[in-house]
C-alpha cells in the first residue's frame, strides 16, 4: 500500500543559473484534489514539468507510486499515471474527436497500422468513462472550449491515469460547465485518481480543492488547506507583500460623459449594451470568457462590427470604421493578449511605444529620431519600464514591463477613454498593483478608464462602477463597494438563456 | 449527425468536380472533341507524371510544408540513373531503372530530410536550397547532356500501352500507357498509408499542431525525415516515368513543373498552412490543370496562353478559398488578421 | 540568453549585428582570397565594371524581395515583373521608334520606356499587394500565381520569341559610365538601395514595415494603415523589379519571358543570407546589400576558372543557403550536437 501517488521530496532545478525550484516538496495522496498556486515564474511551471518527466531535477527525489525514480523520462510519467492538460489542451484541431482520443494510444503501443474500428471503439469508451456525449466525427477545430476540455481529459484517462494535472481548467468555462466539470473531477475522486490544478487564482478552484500547496520563487511557501486561506493571505503568500487593498474612490467631475453608447448589439457576440463613462471615472465590465466582454471592447474600438445601436462621444454620434477612427476619436485600447495583439516583440521598446502616434514625428518625410527617442525615455521613466536601453527588444522585458510599453504606447496618443482588456493577466502582483496604481492616477487626471477583466478582486478593487455581462448581455450594474467576491462570480457564471457558442 | 448527403455537397471536392464538369461540357460545346476516347485517353496520359509528383506535394503540404525541389530531385535521381545504366549497357529490362531511380530518389529525399526535420527554417527556403543543389549537381557536376538512346528495358516501359483508343471521326488514335497503372498504385499506397498507418496519421498531426504531435508521442523528427525520403522516391518513379515515356533522357525537361504541382494540389483543397486535405483533392486539382492545359488547342487558344492560364487559374482558385474564410469572420477584423499571411 | 538588438538608429545598430560584421568578414576573407589567387583579375578594372553590370540585375529583385520578406511576406514574382516589363518597354521602344529612326525619336522612346516598365511594375506590384492584403491570400501562393501569369503575358506579347533590335540609344544609354569608370546599371541599383534605404530608416513607413512584419495585429491595433502598407510595400518591390528588367534589357539587348530563371531562387538566397528573418519584423539593408556583393564577388571568381562550368553556380548558391541555415541555427544554440538527435521537433 502507498499513501500518495507522487511524492516530490527536496527537488531543485536550476536554468543557466536561475534556481527555478529550490528545495520543493509536495505529495499527492490517491483520489486528493490539490490545488498549487503560484505567481507566473514561481517555479510552478517547472515543477509540474519535473512531475511529468519532461525536467530531470538537480537534486531531490521524485516517487511515483511508492517506487523512487532518479531519473524520470516523460514516458516513465505517463506508465506511472501521471497525465497533463496543457491550457491548450494539446489537442489537434484539424482531425476528430475520435484521432484525438485514440491516436495516442495507437502511438504509445507502437503500431504501425491504425485500425478505425478499434480507434472508434477506444474513443467511444474512453468518452463514456466520464460520461459525456461528443459527436466522435466531429472536428476538434469546431469543438467549444467546454468540450475540447472534456475531450483532454477523456484523453488522459485512456492510459490508466492516477494523477491528473489540470493547468487553469476553469478559466473559460460557464458555471454550468465548471460543475459538469466538478462533477467529473469527484467521479475520478471516487475511482482514486486524484487530481492537481495549477492556478494563480483563488477563487478558481476552491471550492474543491482538499488542499493548497503555494510556492514562490522557486521555494515551498506554504501547504495548507483551503480553510486557512483568504484572498488577503493569499495573495501574501503569492507574493510576501501585503498590498494596500483600498478601493478606488473616483473623482467625478461635473463634466458630462465622454463616452456613450446605447442599445449597442453585434448579432451573436452582444446586444443591447447601454453604458455611459464620465471623465475620471473607472468602470468594471467582467463576464466569462464568450460572454461578449472582448467583442464589446473590440467595438468600442473599432475593430468589431457593429449590426445596430449607437456610439457618441462628448454627446456627438460617431461611427468607427475602423481602428484608425477610434483612435482618433481619443479612444485607446490595450488588447487582451499583449503577445499576439499587442507588441512587436522584435521591435526596440522606444519604436513600441511610440508606433501609434508615430506620424506625429514625421517632418518634411523624415522620421526624427531624436524626438521619437526623447518620448520614448519619456515614457520609459514616467511608466517606471526596466530597461538599461529604449533600442532593446521588447522580447528582453519581463510580463509586467512589457504590459507597461503596451500601456506606454496608448497614454503616448492622449487618450480620452483607454479600454484596457485583461490588463494584469500573465503579470506577476507587484508589477499588477503598480499598473493599478497608474490607471488610478490617470483618472484622477481625468482620462475614462474602461476595465474589461475576469479577476473579480482587480475589478472590485479598481472600478468605481461594475457591469456584470453574461451571455452577451449587461446583467447588472454594481457597486464594488457593497458587493462581495462570492457574489460578483455567482452573477457572472450564472447560467442565462444557453448562447452558442463560437465554433 | 449530419446526413451523407449533405457532407459530400460541403466538401470542396465536390465543387471541383462540378468545376470539372462544366468546364468539359463548355469544351466540348465548343470543340465537340471533348469527350471522344482518344481525348480522354490522352488527358489521361498526361495525368500521370503530374499526377505522382502530386502525391509527394499532397503529402509535404499536409505535414505544413512546401517543397519546391521535387523535380529537381527527379531530373537528378533518373539522370544519374540513366547515365550509369546507359554506360554499363544495360540491355534487361525495366526493373533495375526503377530500383536504381528509387535508391537515388531515397537518398535525395533523405538529404531534404535531414534539413526539413532539424531546421527551424521555412521547408520552402531549404528546398529552394536543395532544389538548386541538386540541377547544380546534375549540370555542373555531372556535366548532365541529353541522352537519346535510353535503356531498352526504360523505352519499352514508355512504349508498353494497355489499350489504344480510337476516335472513329478523326481516326486519330491514343495509347493508354501503362504507367497509368502505376499513378493508381502510388495513389493508392499512398492513400493506404496517410489513412491506416501511425506515420500517415502523424504527417496530418503534424501539419495541425506541432508540438501537440510531439506531446501525444509522434516522433516528430523522424516522422518528416521519412515524408521527405518518400517523397524522394515518388518524384523520382515520377521522373523515370516520363524519361521512359519520352523516351529519352533530357536533363532540364521537368525542371519547373513545381509550381504547376503544387497549384493543383492547392486547387484540390490543401490548406497551405497544413494538415487539412485529401488526396482525391489533389488528384480532381490535377485533373483540372491538365484539362485546362490540354484542351487548349481544342478550343483554338494557342499554347502560350498556358502560363497566363495557370496564374489565373491558381489566383482565382486560392482566392476563393481566401474569401470563403474572410467572410466568415468577416466581423472580426481582428481576428482576420493572422501572423505569416502577409 | 543572448540580447537580441534592434534599432529606431540604423548607424547605432549596425555595428552591434552580429551577422552584418559577419557577413562583412566573409566579403573580406573572399576579396583577400581572389587578390592572391587570381592577381590579375583581381587588380583589372573590367573584372569590377563587368561586376558593376551585372549584380544590378538580381541585387534590385532582391531588395523588393527584401521588402516582402520584412513584412511577413515573400515575392516570388520579380522576375516575372522583370522579363513582363522588360518585354513591354522594349515593344513601346520599337513601336515610338522603329529601326532607323533618328537619334532624337530613340531618346524619346528611351524616356517613354523607362516611365511605361516604372507603371508596369508598381501595377503589377499593387495586383500581388491587393491579393495579399484584401484578399487575404497567402504571399506565397498569390506571388508564385502572379509569376505564372506576369511571365504568361510575357509570352503571350512576345509570342514568346526574344524582343530585339532596340534602338541604339537605349544601349547608349545604358552603357554610358559616369566619370568614365561606373557602369549605368550599378548607378541604378546606388539610386534604388539609397532610396529603399532611406524609406526603411530615415521614413516612418520604414518603422511601420517592421511593426508590421513582427506582429500584424498589433500593428493593426495600433492603428497603422496595414492593408495600403502591404499593398505600397509589393508596389516598391514591383518597381524596383522592373528597374532589373531595364538592366537585363540593356545587357542582354533583348527581352524574352525566359530570362533570369535562375533568379528567383538568388533574390531569396540573397535575402536569407543578408539575414532577413523569413517570418518577418527584421533584417536589415546593409546585410542584403553584403550579401549581393558577396554573391556576385564569388560568381566572378568562378568565372576566372575556365573549367569550372557556369552550371556550378546553382550547386555553390544552393550550398551557400543551406549552409548559412546550418550556421544560424549554430549560432542560436550553439550546440550542434543536438541536430543529430533524432528526438525533438524542429527547434
Amino acid at each position: 500500500m502507498v499513501e500518495h501517488v507522487i511524492a516530490v521530496r527536496g527537488v531543485s532545478k536550476a536554468f543557466a543559473g536561475v534556481q527555478a525550484l529550490d528545495n520543493v516538496s509536495l505529495e499527492i495522496a490517491p483520489g486528493e484534489i490539490h490545488c498549487l498556486a503560484g505567481e507566473n515564474g514561481s517555479g510552478k511551471s517547472t515543477l509540474i514539468k519535473v512531475i511529468s518527466g519532461v525536467h530531470a531535477p538537480d537534486a531531490g527525489t521524485v516517487e511515483l507510486g511508492g517506487e523512487q525514480l532518479a531519473k524520470l523520462s516523460p514516458r516513465a510519467a505517463i506508465a506511472g499515471g501521471v497525465q497533463v492538460i496543457y491550457q491548450d489542451f494539446s489537442l489537434f484541431p484539424n482531425l476528430s474527436v475520435l484521432e484525438n482520443l485514440a491516436l495516442p494510444a495507437e502511438v504509445s503501443a507502437g503500431r504501425t497500422f491504425v485500425n478505425w474500428r478499434r480507434m472508434r471503439s477506444v474513443a467511444a469508451a474512453a468518452l463514456a468513462k466520464i460520461d459525456v456525449d461528443i459527436d466522435l466525427d466531429a472536428r476538434v477545430g469546431s469543438l467549444s472550449v467546454a468540450q475540447k476540455q472534456l475531450v483532454a481529459i477523456s484523453r488522459a484517462l485512456m492510459s490508466d491515469a492516477k494523477l491528473i494535472i489540470m493547468d487553469e481548467p476553469t478559466t473559460a468555462l460557464t458555471k454550468r460547465e465548471v460543475s459538469a466539470l466538478f462533477e467529473i473531477i469527484l467521479g475520478l475522486k471516487a475511482r482514486g485518481i486524484a487530481t492537481l490544478f495549477v492556478s494563480h487564482k483563488l477563487e478558481e478552484v476552491f471550492e474543491i480543492s482538499e488542499k493548497f500547496t503555494i510556492i514562490r520563487n522557486g521555494k515551498h511557501v506554504i501547504t495548507c488547506l483551503p480553510e486557512e486561506l483568504d484572498h488577503k493571505k493569499f495573495s501574501y503568500f503569492m507574493t510576501g507583500r501585503e498590498f494596500d487593498e483600498s478601493r478606488f474612490t473616483p473623482e467625478i467631475s461635473a463634466a458630462g460623459p465622454v463616452l456613450e453608447v446605447s442599445a449597442l448589439t453585434s448579432a451573436g457576440a452582444f446586444e443591447g449594451v447601454d453604458l455611459a463613462l464620465r471623465p475620471g471615472e473607472i468602470l468594471g465590465i467582467t463576464g466569462l470568457l464568450g460572454s461578449g466582454r472582448t467583442e464589446l471592447a473590440l467595438a468600442l474600438f473599432g475593430a468589431y462590427g457593429i449590426d445596430s445601436g449607437e456610439i457618441k462621444i462628448d454627446g456627438a454620434p460617431v461611427t468607427f470604421d475602423g481602428v484608425r477612427s477610434a483612435i482618433a476619436h481619443g479612444i485607446g485600447y490595450v488588447p487582451e493578449d499583449r503577445l499576439t495583439e499587442g507588441l512587436a516583440l522584435e521591435r526596440s521598446i522606444g519604436s513600441n511605444i511610440v508606433i501609434a502616434e508615430i506620424d506625429a514625428f514625421v517632418k518634411a518625410g523624415a522620421l526624427d529620431h531624436k524626438r521619437v527617442a526623447a518620448e520614448a525615455q519619456r515614457w520609459i521613466d514616467e511608466l517606471r519600464i526596466a530597461t538599461p536601453n529604449a533600442e532593446n527588444a521588447v522580447s528582453t522585458l519581463s510580463g509586467g514591463n512589457q504590459q507597461r510599453v503596451v500601456l506606454a504606447k496608448w497614454l503616448a496618443t492622449q487618450p480620452r477613454v483607454l479600454i484596457l482588456n485583461g490588463p494584469t493577466v500573465g503579470v506577476d502582483i507587484g508589477s499588477k498593483h503598480d499598473i493599478h496604481r497608474v490607471l488610478r492616477e490617470l483618472a484622477a487626471t481625468g482620462l475614462a478608464v474602461i476595465i474589461i477583466s475576469d479577476d473579480i478582486p482587480e475589478v472590485l478593487q479598481n472600478c468605481n462602477r461594475v457591469l456584470v455581462m453574461n451571455a452577451g448581455r449587461i446583467m447588472r450594474e454594481l457597486d464594488p463597494a457593497t458587493t462581495t467576491d462570492a457574489e460578483l462570480a455567482a452573477l457572472m457564471s450564472a447560467d442565462v438563456a444557453p448562447r452558442q457558442e463560437e465554433g | 449527425m449530419r446526413s451523407y448527403l449533405s457532407k459530400i455537397v460541403r466538401a470542396n471536392e465536390f465543387y471541383l468536380l462540378l468545376v470539372i464538369v462544366v468546364l468539359s461540357l463548355i469544351i466540348q460545346a465548343r470543340s465537340g472533341q471533348f469527350f471522344t476516347a482518344n481525348n480522354l485517353v490522352d488527358i489521361a496520359n498526361a495525368m500521370v507524371v503530374p499526377g505522382l509528383f502530386a502525391v509527394g506535394a499532397f503529402m509535404v503540404l499536409v505535414s505544413g510544408g512546401i517543397d519546391v525541389s521535387f523535380p529537381a530531385l527527379a531530373s537528378l535521381a533518373v539522370y544519374v540513373t540513366t547515365r550509369v545504366l546507359v554506360d554499363a549497357g544495360w540491355g534487361g529490362g525495366i526493373w533495375l531503372p526503377f530500383l536504381m531511380a528509387i535508391a537515388v530518389g531515397a537518398v535525395l529525399g533523405a538529404f531534404n530530410g535531414l534539413f526539413a526535420s532539424r531546421f527551424a527554417v521555412p521547408v520552402l527556403i531549404i528546398t529552394l536550397g536543395t532544389a538548386s543543389v541538386f540541377s547544380g549537381i546534375m549540370q555542373g557536376v555531372l556535366g548532365s547532356v541529353q541522352i537519346p538512346n535510353i535503356p531498352a528495358g526504360m523505352s519499352e516501359f514508355g512504349r508498353a500501352t494497355l489499350f489504344v483508343a480510337k476516335n472513329p471521326q478523326s481516326g486519330l488514335t491514343s495509347n493508354m500507357p501503362v504507367s497509368f497503372l502505376l499513378l493508381i498504385a502510388v495513389v493508392a499506397i499512398a492513400f493506404v498509408v496517410l489513412r491506416f498507418t501511425t506515420f500517415g496519421r502523424g504527417i496530418y498531426a503534424l501539419g495541425g499542431d506541432e508540438s501537440a504531435a510531439s506531446r501525444a508521442g509522434f516522433n516528430v523528427r523522424r516522422i518528416k525525415f521519412w515524408l521527405y525520403v518518400a517523397v524522394g522516391v515518388i518524384a523520382a518513379i515520377a521522373g523515370l516515368v516520363r524519361t521512359s515515356m519520352m523516351d529519352q533522357m533530357h536533363p532540364t525537361n521537368l525542371l519547373g513543373m513545381e509550381l504547376m504541382v503544387i497549384a493543383a494540389v492547392v486547387l484540390g483543397g490543401t490548406a497551405i498552412t497544413g494538415g487539412t486535405g485529401t488526396l482525391t483533392g489533389a488528384m480532381l486539382g490535377t485533373l483540372l490543370i491538365v484539362i485546362v492545359q490540354n484542351s487548349m488547342i481544342l478550343v483554338g487558344i494557342p499554347t502560350f496562353w498556358q502560363g497566363f492560364a495557370l496564374g489565373v487559374l491558381i489566383i482565382v482558385g486560392t482566392g476563393i478559398s481566401a474569401v470563403q474564410l474572410t467572410r466568415r469572420n468577416r466581423k472580426n477584423s481582428a481576428a482576420l488578421i493572422q501572423k505569416g499571411s502577409a | 540568453m543572448l540580447q537580441k538588438v534592434t534599432s529606431l538608429n540604423p548607424r547605432l545598430g549596425l555595428f552591434r549585428d552580429q551577422h552584418v560584421v559577419r557577413l562583412a568578414a566573409i566579403l573580406a576573407l573572399l576579396l583577400i582570397f581572389f587578390a592572391i589567387v587570381k592577381p590579375k583579375n583581381f587588380f583589372g578594372l573590367a573584372t569590377w565594371q563587368s561586376m558593376a553590370i551585372q549584380f544590378p540585375e538580381f541585387g534590385l529583385m532582391a531588395l523588393g524581395v527584401m521588402l516582402a520578406m520584412v513584412i511577413g511576406g515573400i515575392d516570388l514574382s520579380v522576375v516575372g515583373i522583370a522579363n513582363m516589363t522588360a518585354i513591354g518597354s522594349a515593344l513601346l521602344m520599337l513601336q515610338i521608334a522603329p529601326v532607323g529612326s533618328d537619334a532624337s525619336t530613340g531618346y524619346l522612346a528611351l524616356a517613354a520606356a523607362i516611365g511605361l516598365s516604372l507603371v508596369i511594375g508598381a501595377l503589377a506590384g499593387a495586383l500581388n499587394g491587393i491579393l495579399v492584403a484584401k484578399v487575404r491570400i497567402p504571399a506565397i501562393l498569390v506571388t508564385l500565381g502572379t509569376f505564372e501569369l506576369f511571365t504568361g503575358i510575357a509570352v503571350i506579347v512576345s509570342g514568346g520569341k526574344p524582343t530585339s533590335g532596340l534602338p541604339p540609344q537605349y544601349a547608349e544609354v545604358m552603357a554610358s559610365r559616369l566619370f568614365g569608370v561606373i557602369p549605368m546599371p550599378l548607378i541604378i541599383f546606388i539610386i534604388g538601395a539609397v532610396l529603399v534605404g532611406l524609406l526603411m530608416y530615415k521614413s516612418a513607413f520604414g518603422t511601420k514595415l517592421y511593426m508590421l512584419g513582427s506582429n500584424e495585429t498589433a500593428a493593426q491595433f495600433s492603428g497603422l494603415k496595414t492593408t495600403s502598407l502591404i499593398i505600397r510595400t509589393y508596389m516598391i518591390s514591383g518597381v524596383l523589379a522592373s528597374l532589373a528588367g531595364l538592366v537585363m534589357l540593356a545587357n542582354y539587348n533583348s527581352a524574352k519571358a525566359d530570362y533570369g530563371s535562375t533568379y528567383t531562387l538568388l533574390a531569396v538566397l540573397i535575402v536569407v543570407l543578408g539575414g532577413v528573418n523569413p517570418n518577418g519584423g527584421s533584417g536589415r539593408l546593409s546585410g542584403v546589400i553584403l550579401a549581393v556583393v558577396v554573391l556576385q564577388v564569388l560568381s566572378s571568381l568562378l568565372n576566372t576558372f575556365p573549367n569550372i562550368s557556369n552550371f556550378y553556380r546553382p550547386l555553390i548558391w544552393g550550398g551557400v543557403l543551406l549552409l548559412v541555415i546550418v550556421v544560424n541555427q549554430w549560432g542560436k544554440n550553439n550546440n550542434l550536437a543536438r541536430l543529430f538527435r533524432w528526438k525533438g521537433n524542429a527547434s
